[in-house]
């Protein structure tokens, strides 16, 4: 078994984390686009985009602890608990 | 109808592909049966646990629990903390012992090895007919719901997602299903979260909330406190939202509907069978119950602000204006002006509103998450939200096919169609299983589509099936005395207790048929959901007491033949944990005690 399920999580929030803050930022003035008055794209898009950092970062940290020194660049086994 | 936006579109199609890049991703692991159908028993808990938590969260629970919320207020949250939590530490403690110690490879399989092959055959059917026709209710209810809101053609849209599910699961099996249903349970966390945060915020808080309920509460004749106590009304049918009184809600949903899923479903069991250990296979359903006594606040909650709540000035949906049956009228008028956000229930052939006896309004309840949704959600978020739901329809049905095709392959054709034949012959069956579920699934989306009652139908003839099953287990895995004779009876009696207690009943206002009554009135509940504990509980009964009597004059089998499979013959399992505190009784103890503090911040 070779994929840590926090990394395809991970960068799956990344990217639509950072999309919705993108087009928060750019329609952040624009009528109607934030129907209760809160910048909501903008704010939960960037809360979005640290949870996925997060989840590629552990998922990073339990590659690198499952290799052995000098293994190289394999991917790691399922068990990261 | 709602414009649905690029942005929106775009969130939804990285979703597809993510879910599609994971089954292709993980294709290359499948090289036996035990990797597609059991993972290799390779995944650690906190996977499985997100997992076995996700498989249930199909549309009934995102979309069904925000109807609740509308209709009975907090109350509704008894389906988690006395409907779930109980069962989901008691599983864990002492009956995955036994499910994963054993190594059945499925319920019916562990039903086989403790009983016998016809109380095995008899659980696969109909757990296996069950399931697709599940996933088939699920898709029906996504495609009319997108169809509804969004205006998307019904046949696209289920022909989509069940592609979509196919394809995932065709490639990467259970694994596949399970890591697809740890994203689906951060969608679905993060797509309705702030949903929770800008309703309450617009309705002024819980004080506001509880404020404006306590309004609705009052003009339905209920206490001003009916929509926010858990458990203050239920002393008395009469003066909760529900209609139920404590016992029946304890002992009908607490316990018996409650431990029957819970407890012996393999559509959340098999989650569970593919932890890596026994410990982690034990954790599962613990490490599951930590956020989902968290849920009430995610998916009742927005139902109940639904039902108060003022929409937004600007907003991209009108209250109401949903897309109507097909050339039925539009417009809702100001007289039938809807509660909140929740539109009325139109008849599907005027397009009128429909009323109730009194000539009130009745609610579209069903819509009450969906349309708040639609007014607080901007372009984006929209997006957001909309596949948090799609994950929720695609779990749902994932876990209804994964569990179809392992029943299928090893209960029902290995047992009795093919025995003996190599792995690899097995692995296929799986495939080709996967894709007929998928297709009966489609076919009977279609056929709940045609009839109108056949989803009450099938969902009444599911608990009448289900409701029984945990005495058996319960029998099977405590009292080494119980038999094979004496499940299978205690089966079928329970079954059929459950059928004429029905048909003996109804509840208060509904007309004989689906909803009982067929065989004479004995018996009138004040609500549907009384009738259905009550229902549950004649079943249990009967279901208990007939296995045992059966057991009791039947031969039992030697005691060294149910090692493993019965507690007291079986050792007890050792916990292996790096910390006291991963124990999954600590756990446990955790578990209970959370829950414990939220029946009494609700009380």
């Amino acid at each position: 078994m070779t994929l840590d399920v926090r990394m395809p999580i991970g960068v799956f929030f990344v990217l639509v984390g950072g999309l919705l803050a993108i087009y928060g930022a750019v329609t952040l003035h624009d009528p109607g686009a934030s129907p209760t008055g809160v910048p909501i794209d903008l704010v939960w898009g960037g809360v979005l985009l640290a949870f996925g950092v997060v989840m590629v970062l552990l998922a990073l940290r339990a590659r690198r602890r499952a290799q052995p020194p000098g293994a190289g660049n394999r991917l790691p086994v399922r068990g990261n608990r | 109808m709602t414009h649905v936006a690029g942005i929106d579109y775009a969130v939804m199609l990285l979703y597809a592909a993510f879910v599609l890049g994971i089954g292709v991703l993980l294709r290359r692991s499948v090289r036996t049966s035990e990797d597609f159908f059991l993972s290799g028993r390779s995944i650690p808990a906190w996977v499985t646990g997100l997992a076995f938590l996700s498989a249930n969260l199909g549309a009934q629970e995102v979309i069904g629990m925000g109807a609740s919320g509308a209709k009975y207020g907090i109350a509704t949250s008894h389906f988690y903390w006395i409907g779930a939590i109980p069962a989901m530490v008691f599983i864990g403690l002492f009956m995955m012992p036994f499910y994963y110690g054993s190594r059945a490879r499925s319920v019916p399989e562990y039903l086989k090895l403790r009983f016998d092959e016809k109380t095995r055959g008899l659980n696969a059917v109909s757990f296996a007919t069950m399931t697709v026709f599940s996933s088939g209710i699920s898709l029906y209810a996504m495609g009319k719901l997108l169809h509804l809101l969004l205006g998307w053609s019904f046949d696209a849209s289920i022909l989509v997602a069940a592609g979509v599910v196919l394809a995932y699961i065709f490639l990467g099996g259970l694994t596949s299903a399970i890591y697809n249903e740890v994203l689906q349970f951060f969608l679905i966390v993060f797509g309705f979260a702030p949903l929770v945060f800008l309703g309450l915020r617009a309705v002024g808080g819980w004080p506001g909330l509880s404020a404006r309920l306590a309004t609705a509460a009052t003009a339905n004749g209920f206490a001003p406190g009916a929509y926010t106590h858990s458990w203050a009304f239920m002393d008395h049918a009469a003066r909760n939202p529900v209609g139920v009184e404590w016992f029946g809600l304890v002992m009908g949903l607490g316990f018996v509907l409650s431990f029957g899923y819970w407890c012996t479903d393999f559509l959340v069991v098999q989650r569970a069978m593919a932890a890596n250990s026994m410990t982690a296979a034990r954790r599962t359903p613990l490490i599951a119950a930590l956020p989902k006594m968290l849920f009430p606040f995610l998916v009742i909650f927005p139902g109940m602000i639904a039902l108060v709540v003022t929409p937004p000035a600007t907003t991209r949906a009108p209250s109401a204006q949903v897309a109507p049956a097909p050339g039925a009228a539009v417009t809702v008028t100001a007289a039938a002006a809807p509660a909140g956000v929740v539109p009325p229930k139109l008849d599907p052939r005027t397009g009128a509103p429909l009323r109730d006896a009194r000539g009130r309004v009745v609610l579209d309840y069903d819509l009450a998450t969906p349309m708040l949704l639609l007014n607080f959600f901007p372009a984006g978020l929209l997006g957001l939200g909309l596949t948090a739901l799609l994950a929720s329809f695609m779990s749902g049905m994932a876990g209804n096919v994964t569990a179809f095709n392992t029943v299928w392959t090893y209960d029902l054709y290995q047992s009795y169609v093919r025995p003996g034949a190599p792995d690899a012959h097995y692995l296929a069956m799986g495939r080709i299983a996967t894709v007929a579920g998928i297709a009966i699934s489609i076919a009977a989306a279609y056929v709940a589509a045609s009839f109108n009652n056949i989803m009450d139908f099938l969902q009444l003839v599911f608990a009448f099936v289900n409701a029984p099953l945990f005495a058996t287990f319960a029998l099977g895995m405590f009292w080494k005395r119980a038999t094979g004779h004496g499940a299978f009876a205690g089966l079928v009696a329970g079954t059929l207790a459950a059928a004429v207690h029905h048909g003996l009943s109804l509840p208060a206002g509904a007309s004989v048929g689906v909803k009982g009554g067929y065989l004479g009135l004995l018996a009138t509940f004040p609500s549907e959901l009384a009738q259905t504990f009550w229902t549950a509980i004649v079943a249990w009964v009967t279901c208990f007491l007939v296995t045992i009597l059966v057991s009791l004059a039947t031969r039992p089998r030697p005691e060294p033949e149910l090692a493993g499979l019965v507690y007291g013959l079986t050792d007890k399992p050792r916990d292996a944990v790096a910390h006291w505190f991963e124990r999954p009784v600590v756990l446990a103890a955790v578990v209970l005690g959370l829950t414990v503090l939220l029946n009494v911040v609700f009380f």
